[in-house]
C-alpha cells in the first residue's frame, strides 16, 4: 500500500512535497523545486477518515495551502478560453504523464518497440525520443521476454523504467519476468530489492483486431502477488494514474484500452495524481451499483441513460484499481443500494469480475439483497468478424436487461 | 488456374536485348528449346556451406507462370489496400507487395506436402499455397466463404490441405511451430521439409534459437527463412539487430543469403536448402527483400524511410518487373500478350471481390463453434460446466 503511505506523506509535509508545477524547462536533472501553487486551485484534500485522497476531481471542499509562494506559474497548455484546464486526448493526456515525470525525475526511462524515433504505436511517446535522448527512450528490437526483464533488472538498482507492450497480449512472452522477478523480488529478497517499474500498453478488443490482439491480460496477471493493476478510462485517470504508477515504489501495471486512446476531455493544468488503490465514483445512485472499468465504463453510462429513462438509479462505479479492489468504497456502495452488478470485459472464467465477485460475496453478503451478477465477455477466442465481435463483449442492452432482473 | 500459353523461342534470332537495368547484368542465354538457363543477378551469400550455382534452371512456362501468379498477387495486395480505405477490411491488414518473388519462387522449388508457416503477411503465400482469391478477399472480409470462416482475419490464414500452417499474429511464436512441423515430419519420414518464414524484426526473438538449437541438435529437416524487409514496423534493421547478417545468426546452422527480389534465385535457393535440410538439419535462408507498403494499413511507411529509397528499389529491384523483362528478352511472349495477362488477373482480382461481398456474415452461434473440437457435446462452457450463449434482447 505504498501509494497510500505516499499520499499521507505528501498531505503532511506539503512544504517539502515533491508536487512541481509543470514547466517547459528542458532541463532533464532540474532539481526537486519548492512547489508553486496555483492561485485558488487545491490539490490534496484530506478525507474525513483519516485517509488522503489525492483525486482533484470535484472534491474542493478543502484547501490547503502551504507556506508556499503563490506564483503564476507556467501555463504553456492554458486554453485561451475562460474555462480552466485544457483539452486534449487520451493518448496526449498519457503522454503529458509521462514527460511531467520525466521532467521530474532523471531515473525515470521509457523502454519499448518503437516508442523512439517511430514515437510509439499510439502516439503515447511522440516526441518524447527528441526531447529526452536515446539513453532515456529506448527503441527495443521485438524481444518482450529480455527487455521486460532488463527493466525489471535495472528497477533494482533504482532506476523507474516505463515498459511499453506494444499490444498487451504481447506481455505474454514476459510472463515469466513479470510474474517471477517483478511481483516477487521484493518479497524473496527479504525487502532489499524495491522494483518501481511500470508496464503499461493497450489491450482490449479492439476494432477487429483478430484474436492474438485482442486479449484482456488483467486475469492473467491478478494472482501474481506483489504487482498493483490499474485500468485507466479518461484523459483524467490516465494521467493521474500514469504519474501515480511512475511515483510508486510498487511494480504497477498500467492497463489501456485500445479504443479510448483518442477520447478527449479537459483536464487540470496543475499537477495532479491519481489514487492507485482508489475507485472512481462516476454516477451516484440508489437502487443497483454497476461496477466496471476501462472501456465498459462507456457501455455502462450509456445503459445507465436508458435506465435513467425506464426510471432505475444506478451508481456507477469505474473501480480503477484492479488489485487490490476498493472494497472500502465498493462496500460503502453496496451497503447503500443492496445490488451489484460487474460489467468487464474480461473472460467470463476467471476474470477480475470473477474475483471481485468472490470478493464482495465474502466481506458484503449481508448486505445484499440478490446474488451478484456479472456481465463478461464469453470464453471464446476473440473473433474476427465484426458482427460475432461484437456479441464477444458486453453491450448495453445486456447491461440494461441485467439491471431489471436484478430489480426485481 | 490454367497454365498458360508457351511462346516457342526455338529460333535463335539475336533478340538479346541489352538490358539496361542498373542492377542485372545478364550473362548471354543459352537459345536451347525449352529449358532455359539463368544467371542470378546477385551471387548467394553462403554460410558453413556451399553456395549453390548461379545459373538456375527454367523453362518459358515457369517464368511465364511466374508472372502470373506475382501479377495476381500484386493485383490482390493493392485490392486490399483499397477495400481496407473503404473500411470494408477492419483491424490489421499486413500487405506483401515488393515481396511476392519469394512466395513464388518458394513454391516453384517444392511441393505441396512440403510445410509453409509464417508470420502474419500471409495473404500470398496462402495464394501461393493454392489458396483461392475468394478465400482470401472473404476472410480479409470477416465473411463465411472465408479460408477460416471469417473467424480469423487477415492474420490467420491456414490451408491445411495444402500444408500451409499460417498466418500468426505474435511476432516470432510460428517459428517454433515450424520446427514442431519439421519435427513431425521427421517422425513420419516421409522426406519432405519444412519453411517457417519469420522478418528481420522477428529475427531477434529468443524463441527462435532456442527452437533452432533443438532442430539441430535432433537434426530436423527444418528451413528457417528470414524475409528481411529491412524494417521492423518502424524500426531499421541495423536499430534492432546487432547483427543484420540474418544468414550467419545460425552460427552452427548453415545459412545462405538470397536476392529476395529475383523469384529464380529465390527458387534455387530454396531447392537447395531442401536437399540440404533432408541430409543435414537445419538451415538459414536470408531473403533480402523489401516491402512497399507501410508495415500494416495503419502504417504510412514513409516515416522511417524516404519516398526515394521506395521508388528507387521499384524501379531497380522489382520483382514482376524482372521476370517481364526476361520474359521479354527471351521472346517468350510479347509485350501486349503480357500486358493481357495483367489486366485478366486484375479482373480475376474483381471478381473475387464482388463475390466475396455478397458471401454473408457468419451466423451468431458460430461464436462457439470451434472452441473445442467436437466430441465433447458441448459448444463452449465456463469453468462452471455451463453452456455460455449471449443473447441480445
Amino acid at each position: 500500500m505504498a501509494a497510500i503511505f505516499q499520499g499521507v506523506g505528501a498531505a503532511e509535509a506539503l512544504s517539502s512535497s515533491p508536487f512541481n508545477s509543470f514547466d517547459s524547462n528542458k532541463s532533464i536533472f532540474s532539481p526537486r523545486r519548492s512547489f508553486s501553487v496555483r492561485k485558488g486551485a487545491s490539490f490534496a484534500v484530506v478525507r474525513s477518515d483519516g485517509t488522503v485522497n489525492l483525486n482533484l476531481k470535484g472534491r474542493r471542499a478543502q484547501q490547503l495551502i502551504s507556506n508556499a509562494v503563490a506564483t503564476k506559474a507556467d501555463s504553456a497548455a492554458a486554453s485561451s478560453s475562460s474555462k480552466p484546464g485544457h483539452e486534449l486526448l487520451l493518448f496526449e493526456a498519457l503522454q503529458e504523464g509521462l514527460e511531467e515525470e520525466m521532467d521530474r525525475d532523471p531515473h525515470v526511462c521509457v523502454m519499448g518497440e518503437d516508442v523512439g524515433h517511430y514515437g510509439g504505436s499510439y502516439k503515447v511517446t511522440k516526441g518524447l525520443a527528441k526531447k529526452f535522448g536515446d539513453l532515456r527512450v529506448l527503441d527495443t528490437p521485438i524481444a518482450e521476454n529480455s527487455f521486460t526483464g532488463m527493466g525489471i533488472g535495472a528497477a533494482m538498482t533504482g532506476l523507474r523504467p516505463v515498459i511499453e507492450g506494444m499490444n498487451m497480449g504481447f506481455l505474454l512472452l514476459a510472463f515469466n519476468q513479470i510474474s517471477n522477478n517483478c511481483g516477487m523480488l521484493h518479497y524473496t529478497s527479504g525487502g532489499q530489492f524495491t522494483i518501481p517499474i511500470v508496464i503499461r500498453g493497450p489491450g482490449g478488443v479492439g476494432r477487429q483486431l483478430g484474436a492474438e490482439h485482442s486479449q484482456r491480460l488483467e486475469s492473467y496477471f491478478q494472482s501474481i502477488p506483489g504487482i498493483q493493476m490499474v485500468a485507466c478510462s479518461t484523459p483524467y485517470n490516465a494521467k493521474g494514474l500514469m504519474k501515480a504508477a511512475i511515483r510508486s515504489e510498487n511494480p504497477v501495471i498500467l492497463f489501456e484500452h485500445v479504443l479510448l486512446y483518442n477520447l478527449k476531455e479537459r483536464i487540470p493544468d496543475e499537477d495532479y495524481i491519481c489514487n492507485l488503490e482508489e475507485a472512481e465514483m462516476v454516477r451516484p445512485g440508489e437502487h443497483v451499483t454497476i461496477l466496471t472499468y476501462s472501456r465498459m465504463r462507456y457501455h455502462v453510462m450509456q445503459a445507465a441513460k436508458t435506465l435513467v429513462n425506464k426510471g432505475y438509479d444506478p451508481e456507477v462505479i469505474d473501480i480503477r484499481s484492479l488489485k487490490p479492489f476498493d472494497l472500502y468504497t465498493i462496500g460503502n456502495s453496496v451497503k447503500k443500494t443492496h445490488r451489484v452488478l460487474i460489467v468487464e470485459e474480461c473472460m467470463r472464467t476467471g476474470g477480475i469480475g470473477a474475483s471481485l465477485t468472490a470478493a464482495i460475496t465474502e466481506n458484503f453478503n449481508d448486505y445484499l439483497d440478490a446474488p451478484i451478477m456479472c456481465l463478461s465477455s464469453q470464453d471464446v477466442p476473440t473473433p474476427y468478424a465484426g458482427t460475432l465481435e461484437e456479441v464477444t463483449v458486453v453491450q448495453p442492452p445486456q447491461i440494461v436487461t441485467a439491471v431489471e432482473q436484478l430489480c426485481q | 488456374m490454367a497454365l498458360s500459353y508457351l511462346r516457342s523461342s526455338s529460333s535463335s534470332s539475336a533478340n538479346l536485348k541489352l538490358l539496361s537495368s542498373a542492377v542485372s547484368i545478364r550473362r548471354p542465354i543459352s537459345t536451347d528449346t525449352t529449358p532455359i538457363t539463368v544467371e542470378t543477378s546477385v551471387p548467394f551469400t553462403a554460410h558453413q556451406c556451399e553456395a549453390p550455382s548461379r545459373s538456375v534452371e527454367t523453362s518459358s512456362s515457369e517464368l511465364l507462370n511466374f508472372f502470373r501468379n506475382m501479377a495476381l498477387m500484386r493485383r490482390m495486395e493493392i485490392a486490399a489496400d483499397s477495400l481496407y480505405k473503404a473500411k470494408l477490411i477492419r483491424g490489421f491488414c499486413h500487405l506483401y507487395d515488393g515481396q511476392e518473388a519469394v512466395a513464388s519462387g518458394m513454391e516453384a522449388a517444392i511441393t505441396k506436402k512440403d510445410c509453409i508457416i509464417t508470420a502474419y503477411r500471409d495473404h500470398c503465400i496462402f495464394m501461393g499455397r493454392g489458396g483461392t482469391l475468394l478465400e482470401v478477399f472473404a476472410e480479409l472480409m470477416g465473411r463465411r466463404a472465408g479460408c477460416s470462416k471469417g473467424k480469423g482475419g487477415s492474420m490467420h490464414c491456414y490451408k491445411k490441405d495444402s500444408n500451409f500452417y499460417g498466418g500468426h499474429g505474435i511476432v516470432g511464436a510460428q517459428v517454433p511451430l515450424g520446427c514442431g512441423l519439421a519435427f513431425a515430419q521427421k517422425y513420419s519420414k516421409d522426406e519432405t521439409v519444412t519453411f517457417a518464414l519469420y522478418g528481420d524484426g522477428a529475427a531477434n526473438q529468443g524463441q527462435l534459437f532456442e527452437a533452432l538449437n533443438i532442430s539441430a541438435l535432433w537434426d530436423l529437416p527444418a528451413i528457417l527463412v528470414c524475409e528481411n524487409n529491412h524494417y521492423g514496423m518502424g524500426t531499421a534493421e541495423w536499430r534492432a539487430s546487432k547483427s543484420p547478417a540474418y544468414y550467419k545468426r545460425g552460427d552452427y546452422a548453415p545459412g545462405l543469403k538470397v536476392d529476395g527480389m529475383d523469384v529464380l534465385a529465390v527458387k534455387q535457393a530454396c531447392k537447395f536448402a531442401k536437399e540440404h535440410a533432408l541430409k543435414n538439419g537445419p538451415i538459414i535462408l536470408e531473403m533480402d527483400t523489401y516491402r512497399y507498403h507501410g508495415h500494416s494499413m495503419s502504417d504510412p511507411g514513409s516515416t522511417y524511410r524516404t519516398r526515394d529509397e521506395i521508388s528507387g528499389v521499384r524501379q531497380e529491384r522489382d520483382p514482376i518487373e524482372r521476370v517481364r523483362k526476361l520474359i521479354l528478352s527471351h521472346d517468350l511472349a510479347t509485350e501486349k500478350e503480357l500486358k493481357d495477362i495483367e489486366k485478366e488477373m486484375r479482373k480475376e482480382v474483381d471478381d473475387a471481390i464482388a463475390q466475396a461481398k455478397e458471401s454473408p456474415m457468419p451466423e451468431p452461434s458460430e461464436l462457439f463453434t470451434n472452441v473445442y473440437a467436437k466430441g465433447l457435446g458441448v459448444e463452449s462452457f465456463g469453468a462452471d460446466r455451463k453452456e455460455v450463449r449471449a443473447t441480445l434482447p
